[in-house]
C-alpha cells in the first residue's frame, strides 16, 4: 500500500508475525521503524495517516533489543590491548564479526596495560554508531591498571598501579586520553580512589570496581567506603562467591540498602558455563536480577577454530567452548559469545526468556546510561534489533532498522 | 424488529460478526462506492471485533472500501490515552485489519472548538452517503452512545455531560478511581443514528437485561434512548441469553422460533473464485 506521510518521506518498514520485547515482556506485536528508530504505529496512523512501505515477515521469531557487550577483550585473533598500528581495523574486523552473535553495540576491552599501549591505541578508535560495517563502539573499556594486586587475576602484575596524589589527573597521565572511553573499572580499595571515581562519574564514564571475573559496575557515582568491598575468593576457574556472614562482600553490595536512592548497581557476569559456577549465576540472579549484565569478556581466540592457534606471546589451544594455555588444563580466558552466554544464562538461572535477553540489552544499556535509546524497543529507541529463534538462535541483526547480518547468508 | 438470542456472549459475537461481514461483501464495495459502517466501544463489542479480525486474516473480508464512524470519544482526555477511544479502536480493530486511516473518523475531543467539531462531523458522514450499518451497544441505563436519559430522541452529534451512572460504568477503565474518569464526551445523536439506514444494537450480560427489557418492551422514552430504534424501519438487537432475563417468555420464545430464519443471514457467502 503506499504511504502517505506527512512528518517525513523516509520509508517505513513493519516487522510482522514476531514477539517483540517491550514492557519487561514479550508482546505479540508488529514492530514499525523509520529513519533508524522504533515507530508509534498508532500516531503514524492518527496523526499521519501513513503506513508501511514495506513488511518484513519474522516467521514467529522473537525480536529483541540489540545486545550490548560492555566487556570484550578480542576475538577471531585480534587483541585490543595490542599497541600495534591498525588497532582501529582490528577493532572493525571484531565489530562486524560479533553482528552474527546479535551484539549491535560493544565496547573493546583493555586489560590492565602500561601507558604506552594506551597512548597508542585509545586514540585510534572513536566512538562511533554501528551499520552493515559492524556493531557501534560505545567508548573503550579500560580494565586496570589501577587494580589491586591481590586481586589481579590475569593482569599482569608489573603494570598495576596505585593513584598518586592528583587522582584523575595521574590517571590521565597512564591512559592519555578519556574521550572516548565508556567505562573504566578500578580497586575501590585502593587510596584516592574515591574522588576518582567522582570524577570519572561527573565527565559520565561509567565506573566499574573490579574484582577480576565478576565485576561490580555502578552507574553514577556510589560512595565508596575502603574496606567495604573485600576479595572474592580467588578468582579461580570456576568463581565461588565466598559469603561471610560478618563479611557480605560482593554479595552483600547487590543487595546492600546503602546504596542512596535512585542510584543502581550493576554487576557482570560471564556466563558461559565454565568461567561462573550456575549456582553463582543463580545466586546472583536471584538476589537482584534487575542488575545482571552479561559480558562476554571474550579473549583473542573467540570465533577461532578449534585446535591450536598462536596468539601474540602464547600459545591456546580451543576444544569445544574451553580455551586451554596450550598443553595445560588452565583456561586462557572465555571465548563464548554473546548469544552462547544468553542461552546458557537462561538455562543455568532457569530465568524467563525476557529476563536472559534484558541481561544482555536493557541492564547495559542502563548501565552505560543509554537506555531508553539503546537497550529498548520502545517509540524512539534505536531500531537495534537481533532476531531469534525459539531457543535463542540468532536469526537476523539489525542496526537502525537496516539488516546487517542474517543466517544463512 | 428483529431480535437475535444466542446462547452466550462468544455466540452473539460471532453472529454479529458474520451479519456485517455478510453486509459488507453483498454490497461489494469498490474505490467509487465505500461501505460506511458506524462502530462502538466498550467491553460488549470486543468479541465482535476479533471476529472480523479474523474473517480479515482469513482472506475472507477486506476493509480496503470501508468507512467508519465512531460513535463518540471523551472530551479532554489526551489521544494517546491508553483509555481514549482513538487508542481503543487502534488496538482492538484498526491495526488488525487492511482499514486506510482516511477512511476512519473519530470525534476528536481535544479541539478548541467542540461545537464545530460535532458539525463537522454530521457532514463527513452526509458526504461519505450516509451510513449503511450503525452498529452500538447499550448503557445499563438504556442509553445508545453517550445519549443519557433525557437525551432528545432527534438529537445530533454533539457535547454531553456524562451521567453518574455512565462515569461509575466506566471507572473500571480508570483503575476504579471515579476521579479519573472523564465527565463530557463528544457523541453522535440519537437522530443521527436514526438516519442510519441499518442499526445493529449488540446486547450481552444480565446487567444489560433492565435496560433490554425497558427498550424493546415499554415505550418509546427518552429515558431510555435505545427506545427509539422502535421507530427505525431496521433494527437488529443481538443478544445473548442472560440480556434477555429481564423480557416476557412470550417476546423470547416467538424470537427464538424465528431463528431458523434469521441465521440465513448470517451463513457463508458462496465462495468466489479468487480475483489476481
Amino acid at each position: 500500500m503506499p504511504s502517505n506521510k506527512s512528518v517525513s518521506d523516509a520509508p517505513i518498514t513493519q516487522f510482522i508475525n514476531c514477539r517483540i520485547l517491550r514492557d519487561n515482556e514479550l508482546q505479540r506485536e508488529d514492530l514499525w521503524v523509520r529513519e533508524g528508530r522504533i515507530l508509534d504505529p498508532e500516531k503514524l496512523f492518527f496523526d499521519e495517516q501513513g503506513y508501511a512501505d514495506k513488511r518484513v515477515d519474522c516467521e514467529g521469531s522473537i525480536i529483541a533489543p540489540g545486545f550490548i557487550d560492555v566487556q570484550i577483550n578480542g576475538g577471531y585473533g585480534i587483541d585490543f590491548s595490542q599497541a600495534s598500528e591498525d588497532v582501529s581495523d582490528g577493532v572493525s574486523f571484531v565489530a562486524k564479526k560479533i553482528l552474527e552473535h546479535g551484539v549491535t553495540s560493544f565496547c573493546p576491552t583493555l586489560v590492565t596495560s602500561p601507558p604506552e599501549v594506551y597512548h597508542k591505541v585509545l586514540p585510534q578508535v572513536k566512538v562511533h554508531d554501528g551499520g552493515p560495517h559492524g556493531a557501534g563502539v560505545l567508548g573503550f573499556h579500560l580494565e586496570g591498571p589501577f587494580i589491586s594486586a591481590e586481586k589481579k587475576g590475569a593482569h599482569p602484575e608489573k603494570y598495576l598501579r596505585t593513584f598518586k596524589s592528583g587522582g584523575l589527573e595521574h590517571l590521565m597521565e597512564v591512559y592519555g586520553s578519556l574521550d572516548d572511553v565508556a567505562i573504566v573499572t578500578l580497586a575501590p580499595e585502593l587510596p584516592g580512589s574515591q574522588s576518582v571515581v567522582r570524577e570519572l562519574s561527573q565527565r559520565g564514564i561509567t565506573v566499574s570496581l573490579g574484582e577480576h571475573r565478576v565485576l561490580l559496575l555502578v552507574s553514577e557515582s556510589v560512595s565508596v567506603q575502603p574496606g567495604r568491598f573485600h576479595a572474592l575468593s580467588n578468582p579461580s576457574v570456576s568463581a565461588v562467591v565466598q559469603f561471610h556472614h560478618r563479611d557480605p562482600g560482593i554479595v552483600g553490595l547487590l543487595t546492600s540498602d546503602g546504596i542512596p536512592a535512585g542510584r543502581a548497581v550493576y554487576y557482570g557476569m560471564i556466563a558461559d558455563g565454565i568461567h561462573t559456577n550456575p549456582a553463582a549465576l543463580r545466586i546472583a540472579h536471584r538476589a537482584h536480577p534487575s542488575g545482571l549484565v552479561l559480558v562476554t569478556d571474550a579473549i583473542t581466540a573467540m570465533g577461532l577454530p578449534p585446535g591450536r592457534h598462536t596468539l601474540g606471546q602464547q600459545v591456546i589451544e580451543i576444544q569445544g567452548l574451553h580455551a586451554y594455555v596450550a598443553g595445560t588444563k588452565t583456561l586462557s580466558g572465555s571465548i563464548a559469545t554473546m548469544d552462547m552466554c544468553v542461552r546458557h544464562f537462561k538455562q543455568a538461572s532457569g530465568c524467563s526468556v525476557q529476563e536472559a535477553l534484558e541481561a544482555a540489552s536493557l541492564h547495559p544499556a542502563q548501565l552505560l546510561g543509554i537506555s531508553p535509546k539503546k537497550g529498548k524497543l520502545d517509540y524512539g529507541s534505536d531500531a537495534d534489533l537481533v532476531l531469534l529463534d525459539e531457543g535463542l538462535h540468532v536469526k537476523a541483526t539489525y542496526i537502525s532498522g537496516e539488516e546487517v547480518w542474517r543466517k544463512g547468508q | 424488529m428483529k431480535l437475535i438470542i444466542l446462547n452466550d456472549y462468544d455466540q452473539a459475537s460471532e453472529w454479529a460478526a458474520k451479519y456485517i461481514r455478510n453486509k459488507i461483501l453483498q454490497f461489494s464495495p469498490g474505490p467509487n462506492k465505500y461501505f460506511t459502517l458506524g462502530l462502538p466501544t466498550g467491553s460488549t463489542p470486543l468479541g465482535c471485533y476479533k471476529k472480523l479480525i479474523e474473517y480479515y486474516k482469513n482472506g475472507d473480508l477486506s476493509f480496503q472500501y470501508v468507512k467508519t464512524f465512531n460513535m463518540d470519544e471523551y472530551v479532554g482526555l489526551p489521544r494517546d490515552h491508553p483509555e481514549s477511544y482513538h487508542s481503543f479502536m487502534w488496538n482492538n480493530f484498526f491495526k488488525h485489519i487492511d482499514i486506510k486511516a482516511e477512511n476512519t473518523h473519530i470525534l476528536d475531543g481535544n479541539t478548541a472548538d467542540l461545537q464545530a467539531e460535532c458539525e463537522s462531523f454530521e457532514k463527513k458522514i452526509t458526504a461519505a452517503g450516509g451510513i449503511q450499518l450503525f452498529v452500538g451497544g447499550i448503557g445499563p441505563d438504556g442509553h445508545i452512545a453517550f445519549n443519557e436519559p433525557g437525551s432528545s430522541l432527534v438529537s445530533r452529534t454533539r457535547v454531553k455531560t456524562l451521567a453518574k451512572d455512565t462515569i461509575m460504568a466506566n471507572a473500571r477503565f480508570f483503575d476504579g478511581d471515579l476521579s479519573k474518569v472523564p465527565t463530557m464526551a463528544l457523541t453522535v445523536g440519537v437522530g443521527t443514528v436514526m438516519d442510519a439506514k441499518e442499526v445493529m444494537i449488540l446486547i450481552t450480560g444480565a446487567h444489560k437485561a433492565f435496560a433490554l427489557y425497558k427498550a424493546i418492551e415499554e415505550g418509546v422514552n427518552h429515558m431510555w434512548t435505545v427506545s427509539a430504534f422502535q421507530q427505525h424501519p431496521q433494527t437488529i438487537f443481538v443478544c445473548d441469553e442472560d440480556a434477555t432475563l429481564e423480557l416476557r417468555v412470550k417476546t423470547v420464545k416467538y424470537f427464538k422460533g424465528m431463528m431458523h430464519v434469521h441465521n440465513k443471514l448470517v451463513e457463508s457467502p458462496p465462495s468466489e473464485p479468487k480475483k489476481n
